[in-house]
């Protein structure tokens, strides 16, 4: 399930609610959330500013959830991103996976957030005291989306590849 | 065709989206982006490295050789910093 908005949400209330709504057979849930971040190096971060692309955000964020469903025997899976200007420490991303066993349920978590943060069309605009700048994208970003390329997609016992 | 520029190169060029009709020479996306610069000092500037420019048709990745057509929608934009 994919949820794009501009509104703050508490990643607590949204993994409970997320939590009940699993089906049976459930055994584990995973989740990760991304917080606007003061990297504390340079000029004190004020606010954060998420652009997107309207239309190709909701297709990317789409085929990736429904590559990770093809991957690992999921019985729901959320991606809420916001989009908009938000507050250090605020929630910019919540993923969440719910599987039989943990081993999906992690992995899966794992695949949602690194082919997001190198797919979904989102750029970071950084309000600090000084003036705006673009967040460049990093390397490792690219080396964490890469590791999925040849991951096993095979989870014991499931019969699936 | 429509294009449509985010981030720094929507800033560098100055424009969110415009409507272009590029010479027929330009028949790919790697036309398309040797094309642009020739537009002015601000193409010229905002597409002065490709290597940090990523392209999509009609809301999908697109690679150089990937052929357009006049209906297009072709964003131009840095790579992603979400999540």
């Amino acid at each position: 399930m994919i949820r794009l908005q501009a509104a703050a949400f508490d990643p607590g209330i949204e993994l409970r609610d997320f939590t009940r709504a699993c089906p049976r057979g459930s055994g584990a849930v995973a989740s990760f959330t991304g917080l606007v971040r003061d990297c504390g190096d340079g000029p004190a971060l004020k606010a954060m500013t998420l652009e997107h692309y309207p239309g190709m955000t909701e297709r990317q964020l789409a085929l990736i959830d429904a590559e990770a469903s093809r991957r690992w025997p999921l019985g729901r899976s959320l991606i809420l991103h916001r989009f908009g200007r938000m507050l250090p420490g605020e929630a910019i991303v919540l993923v969440a996976t719910a599987s039989a066993h943990r081993r999906a349920a992690l992995d899966a978590c794992g695949f949602l957030i690194d082919w997001l943060k190198t797919k979904a069309p989102f750029w970071k605009l950084e309000e600090t005291e000084s003036g705006e700048n673009w967040v460049e994208a990093r390397a490792s970003d690219e080396a964490a989306a890469g590791r999925w390329d040849d991951a096993p997609r095979a989870v014991p016992g499931t019969g699936r590849e | 065709m429509k294009l449509i520029y985010f981030a720094w190169l929507r800033t560098r060029i100055g424009l969110a989206e415009e409507w272009v009709e590029p010479p027929p020479s330009v028949r790919n996306v790697g036309d398309l982006l040797a094309w642009l610069p020739t537009r002015g000092p601000s193409y010229a500037h905002a597409l002065a490295d490709l290597e940090v420019v990523r392209v999509a048709v009609n809301q999908d990745y697109a690679a150089p050789d990937r052929v357009l057509a006049a209906g297009d929608e072709v964003a131009l934009f840095p790579p992603v910093t979400g999540g």
